[in-house]
């Protein structure tokens, strides 16, 4: 249950931001985030609040780690158990 | 047109997604998929992403929709406070969700103080602006119970009381886990549930150890990808906690709104309607904020209301057990104009998304 | 309603001296005196004539207008009374003739407003090239009608006319823009999202855009998309005809705005209504130069073909998402309601 768009910061006031969705413009409150964000940065909103700090590079990132995931299958064989698989894609 | 960054969709990469799928799924059986979450189901109707996965791979909706699992004791409780003369704030899809009688669209259609809300601050912004009390309906999970801490926490206006109906997502998937015939072989995890609370708490699921977990994003790749995860685990006959959604989760989460969760709210039991009590899944404010409970505020008695409606299978969607097809009265009887039971009501129930795209999980 | 400023009044709709110095000051100022047969606008006669060409089939529409806010970023009521009746008959194959205009108005309106409404709806007429021939004033008292109501009937010539279910498997189904446009900034407009943009509404009329199309040819059906969208105008015509629709989600043409404000409240684009646009059927032969004509003219930039027509699943639309997915493109549900969480 969770309707979060990724929005661009393009000012801050206080505890809210004014960010921007591909030309819309909305305020969201930042009380809900562990750390300051910065014009430029992205955020998830979520009913009215920032719940996540992203940076540009997240995306490009992330298509690195469906590409590495693809690569790494891409094998007739069946892929051996793999140790601590719970640390290996976490910040 | 379509240059977002984090509109992550390309048909290239989910063909090499699904191929490997392909290539992992076992051979003899199918595989049974759990997510909880309306905004899972949403993504992977809307982009047909069923088409893309192989034919043994069954992925469900469980009790991802927090209007669905609302208990009528809840609403019957809200129409309470409104005919004590209380002005109830609420997200848009409750109004459809019959309690024990009526549902708050009949009552504010019969000239109740009823108002639609986007957020707890909504709320808090009307109790300013009006004499009489206001209770707001606080509906939702992890992703949105911070939301409604810190609103409490910001000197919010006196005549402001909380209707309290959060709910926590970890005991339910620990739940469903322990029925008798719910045969899980994995979760889809919610990826914004965790980006508020972490991996930890999967890690702590009682008998979660024998599942395999993978948190996933709401992209459609996001989705793919966490998926193949999961037949990774599965093929290779692993049950781990996996981070499928690096960018929005990390491993501890989000601290400061953990802490607004626990500043203002404790674990409680909570009913779930089409499940029954489980324990330690609900919110309970805190004695600081025992003032804000609505139900204290204005002496609501709880009545325990009848949760199942005859003939009608919601139960079974919430637990995973079914998918709307399943039910005779899907989109015959049960349509979102008229609704039989709340999984057609609610925005993120499975019956209600299934409608809105087709009624068929695969074309 | 502006203090001190000139309102409607309940005189001006009650025939006699008062009416037809509003008709004067108000109406004939703005209608050439356009002749369409023998007795015109300017004669103030019970009726006006219209001399009927030679070949070609009479084509008649009409609307009525209550639109909120009246006045929304892109266009007004007048705008859209004017562009939803031409673009009715344009998809119908027809060349506007004439149009009617009946006002009923709230005691009190104020006359600047009524002005630049009137205005607005002259000059969509103009781009047109056709005007007012009949029309109709009257006045309700204070809370008897909110503001401002329009009704228009359309009259135009087509040679031949073009319904909306005359297409046949193996067509290409084009749209003239984007979509979901107007749809999309009248949410913005009317609720209380705290949201901002620049989106405005599409609402044009689109007459000489689709003569363009007509005069290639090869145009099997028309449908302009307006409530409920690309989503219901397509589910329309699949289950009339009973053939199926099959789309490419790709090709279809949305502004990133508009797909912003919807990722934002979770309300479908094909889902809301465009007032500046049109679907057309085209013979597969002719479906490449029809684009071209419509992307010549400044309101078909981005016409693109969206899809074809099959028969796998009679009455029914499909999407083949842009991801790789396939599912069905239903019928929408009614007045969207926002999905937050």
């Amino acid at each position: 249950m969770c309707l979060a768009a990724p929005a661009r910061v393009l000012a801050i006031e206080g505890n809210e931001a004014t960010v921007d969705y591909n030309g819309i413009r909305a305020v969201a409150r930042l009380d809900a985030l562990p750390d300051p964000v910065a014009v430029g940065d992205y955020v998830l909103i979520h009913t009215g609040f920032a719940i996540r700090r992203l940076s540009p590079d997240d995306a490009e990132e992330t298509l690195r780690l469906f590409d590495e995931l693809a690569a790494a299958l891409d094998s007739e064989a069946t892929p051996s158990p793999r140790q601590e698989p719970d640390t290996a894609h976490e910040v | 047109m379509r240059d977002q960054p984090f509109a992550l969709n390309d048909p290239q990469r989910a063909a090499a997604l699904s191929s490997a799928m392909h290539r992992l799924v076992p051979r003899d059986r199918a595989v049974k998929i759990v997510h909880i979450c309306g905004t899972h189901e949403a993504t992977i109707t809307e982009h047909g992403l069923r088409k893309l996965l192989p034919d043994q791979v069954h992925v469900l909706e469980g009790p991802g929709c927090p209007v669905c699992v609302t208990p009528t004791s809840d609403i019957d409780a809200a129409l309470q406070l409104l005919d004590a003369g209380v002005t109830v704030c609420t997200f848009g899809d409750m109004l459809g969700v019959p309690g024990s009688g009526r549902t708050l669209a009949q009552a504010r259609a019969a000239g109740a103080d009823v108002r639609t809300v986007l957020s707890a601050a909504d709320a808090a912004r009307i109790a300013r602006s009006v004499p009489q009390q206001v209770a707001f309906f606080a509906v939702g999970f992890e992703t949105t119970a911070p939301m409604t801490a810190a609103v409490l926490v910001d000197d919010p206006p006196s005549n402001l009381s909380l209707l309290v109906s959060h709910k926590l997502i970890p005991p339910a998937m620990a739940a469903l886990l322990e029925m008798p015939d719910t045969a899980i072989d994995g979760y889809l995890a919610p990826g914004h549930v965790s980006t508020i609370i972490g991996l930890q708490p999967y890690r702590q699921l009682p008998g979660g150890g024998a599942v395999p977990i993978v948190v996933g994003g709401f992209e459609p790749l996001d989705v793919l990808y966490a998926l193949t995860l999961l037949l990774r685990q599965i093929a290779t006959g692993v049950s781990s906690v996996e981070n499928g959604y690096p960018r929005a989760v990390d491993a501890e989460g989000n601290p400061a709104a953990q802490r607004l969760i626990e500043r203002v709210f404790s674990p409680c039991d909570a009913q779930w309607r089409g499940i029954g009590s489980i324990p330690g899944s609900g919110l309970a404010l805190r004695e600081p904020w025992e003032d804000r409970d609505a139900r204290t505020r204005f002496r609501i008695e709880g009545r325990a209301g009848d949760d199942l409606i005859p003939g009608c299978r919601c139960a079974d969607m919430l637990t995973a057990r079914a998918v709307p097809s399943d039910c005779p009265l899907f989109a015959t009887k049960c349509t979102p104009s008229t609704p039989v039971g709340p999984c057609m009501v609610g925005s993120e129930g499975a019956c209600r998304i299934w409608f809105r795209y087709g009624g068929r999980p695969i074309l | 309603m502006t203090p001190g400023g000139r309102c409607v009044e309940a005189t001006h709709g009650a025939g006699g001296e008062l009416a037809a110095q509003f008709l004067a000051e108000h109406i004939l100022t703005r209608f050439p005196r356009t002749k369409t047969g023998s007795i015109g606008l300017d004669a103030l006669d019970d009726g006006a004539t219209l001399t009927l060409p030679a070949e070609g089939e009479l084509v008649v529409t009409t609307d009525s207008h209550v639109v909120k806010p009246v006045f929304f970023p892109g266009g007004d009521i007048g705008r859209l009374a004017a562009a939803g009746t031409i673009n009715d008959l344009a998809v119908m194959g027809a060349r506007p003739l004439a149009l009617t205009l009946s006002l009923v108005l709230e005691e009190g309106f104020p006359l600047s407003d009524l002005a630049t409404i009137l205005d607005s709806f002259a000059a969509a007429l103009a781009e047109a090239g056709t005007s007012v021939i009949c029309g109709d004033t009257k006045v309700m008292g204070r809370g008897e009608i909110d503001g401002i109501a329009i009704n228009t009937a359309g009259v135009g010539i087509a040679c031949p006319p073009i319904s909306d279910v005359g297409f046949s498997p193996g067509d290409s189904i084009l749209v003239t823009g984007t979509i979901g446009d107007h749809g999309m900034a009248l949410l913005l407009a009317r609720e209380e999202f705290h949201l901002r943009s620049d989106l405005r509404s599409d609402v044009a009329p689109i007459w000489s855009l689709i003569a363009r199309a007509l005069e290639v040819g090869g145009i099997h059906a028309m449908k302009d998309p307006t409530r409920g969208g690309l989503a219901a105008a397509l589910n329309e015509m699949a289950r009339k005809s009973q053939r199926t629709i099959d789309l490419e989600e790709n090709a279809i043409p949305f502004r990133q705005d508009v797909l912003g404000l919807s990722a934002m409240i979770g309300i479908a684009p094909t889902d809301v209504a465009n007032e500046g646009k049109a679907i057309l059927a085209v013979a597969p032969n002719k479906a490449a130069v029809v684009l071209e004509a419509l992307r010549a003219h400044p309101l078909g930039r981005d016409a693109a073909v969206i899809g074809t027509v099959t028969e796998s699943h009679p009455g029914r639309v499909i999407l083949n998402t842009t991801v790789g997915g396939r599912r069905f493109m239903e019928m929408p549900l009614g007045d969207p309601v926002p999905r937050i969480c």
